[in-house]
């Protein structure tokens, strides 16, 4: 499922557009799984499944599969619905350079959020 | 084409606040009983605008929004350029009793969200006398910070979207995407800065958990009303709040967020509109 973010986010004409100043790698861990996720202007470009060995990132956001299912589910319950509610519960770590993902937290947002309804949990 | 007035009718006010000259501007519509609406951090008046254009709240009560200091068309005080905005529960406390007093207010209904929600415990502890009712809207006690307020406020981080991009998943699931992003937008509007000045009030300076056992709510009804999707204050804060205050009463509402009057109207009007039967008697 994570291997269709680049289709799902680069068919959304105005999120890439919106992402034209954001150039970077980041860490997306989904409980044991991680994915290097490679975004040029606001296009991805790349996802790729670990396990790494010395993997480059300049942030990583990681939780527990059951935490990303329930924010990937068609209608998130309460706490479960955005970025920030995870981090809140303490239940999404934000680690790394986060000016980057602050600066950008709509595009990150949106991004993920493409991955709603789409089926099977990571 | 079509074209047609709003009721609102907006004015600017003139007014000394602690201690300083103020220049603020307010939302007034209907005719009534004095409702005044104070509105969450980082935002200005038009969240109450549903409100403001609703004639089942009109026909019986005067909506009154004033924009905070530093917020929406109200200005910073002179000076401001070469200060940091901080807002502390004394200041925010003065500002609604002084604007009162300057609009010769007698005993209004209340009605403030997140922060405005906060002030409004205050109030309902210190000076419950000086209102007919207090609502409380995603009014907590506390909030811990859960992200670092810096962001809020540096040159590498746009304010206006950072501020919008922060709060934006607390809108409630069902809100209509024009009132969703009609709410957003004020977000993205704020001056630099000011979002983390009013934080500053709801995360450090106006914890009242130690207190707010002691409101007594024969001096002045309190009810409290929380969508059911805010994280940040959640429906267990506002329960815990409600269960600490005897006699209060307590609502969660069903797929709301944080800004229930700006964000869905429609569906927030039916929980306030019994409470301001209530407080009518």
């Amino acid at each position: 499922m994570i291997e269709t973010l680049a289709e799902r986010v680069n068919a959304d004409e105005m999120l890439v557009r919106r992402g034209r100043f954001l150039t970077t790698t980041f860490l997306l861990e989904v409980g044991p799984t991680a994915w290097l996720i490679a975004i040029f202007e606001g296009r991805i470009v790349s996802v790729t499944a670990g396990p790494f060995v010395m993997p480059s990132s300049s942030f990583a956001l990681r939780a527990s599969a059951e935490e990303w299912a329930k924010f990937w589910s068609p209608r998130p319950p309460p706490g479960s619905n955005d970025l920030m509610a995870l981090i809140k519960r303490r239940a999404l770590k934000a680690e790394g350079n986060l000016q980057i993902f602050m600066a950008n937290l709509r595009y990150f947002k949106e991004a993920l959020a493409k991955l709603r309804g789409a089926g099977a949990a990571a | 084409m079509t074209a047609a007035f709003e009721p609102i009718v907006g004015r600017y006010l003139h007014l000394d606040l602690f201690g300083r000259p103020h220049r603020i501007y307010l939302e007034q519509a209907g005719e009534g009983t004095a409702l005044l609406c104070l509105h969450t951090a980082g935002a200005d008046g038009r969240q109450y605008r549903a409100l403001m254009n609703d004639e089942r709240i009109t026909r019986n009560h005067r909506v009154i929004a004033f924009d905070m200091p530093w917020h929406g068309k109200s200005s910073p005080p002179r000076g401001w350029h070469n200060e940091e905005y901080q807002l502390t529960s004394a200041q925010y406390t003065s500002m609604i009793l002084d604007i009162m007093t300057a609009l010769e207010l007698d005993r209004p209904i209340l009605i403030g969200c997140s922060i405005g929600g906060r002030i409004a415990l205050h109030l309902a502890l210190e000076h419950p006398e000086r209102f007919r009712g207090i609502i409380g809207l995603q009014a907590g006690a506390h909030v811990d910070p859960y992200y670092d307020l810096n962001f809020l406020h540096r040159p590498d981080v746009h304010g206006g979207e950072i501020a919008a991009a922060i709060v934006s998943g607390l809108v409630g699931p069902d809100a209509p995407d024009q009132e969703r992003w009609e709410t957003l937008w004020h977000y993205m509007q704020g001056g630099p800065g000011v979002f983390k000045g009013d934080l500053y009030f709801y995360k450090l300076d106006g914890d009242i958990r130690g207190r707010v056992a002691q409101i007594d709510t024969r001096r002045c009804p309190l009810f409290l009303l929380s969508g059911e999707y805010d994280y940040s204050c959640t429906p267990e804060e506002t329960l815990a709040v409600a269960g600490s205050i005897p006699g209060s009463e307590v609502t969660i509402m069903k797929g709301l967020g944080h800004f229930p009057m700006s964000e869905n109207p429609q569906e927030f009007l039916k929980y306030l509109l019994p409470v301001l039967e209530k407080i009518r008697g």
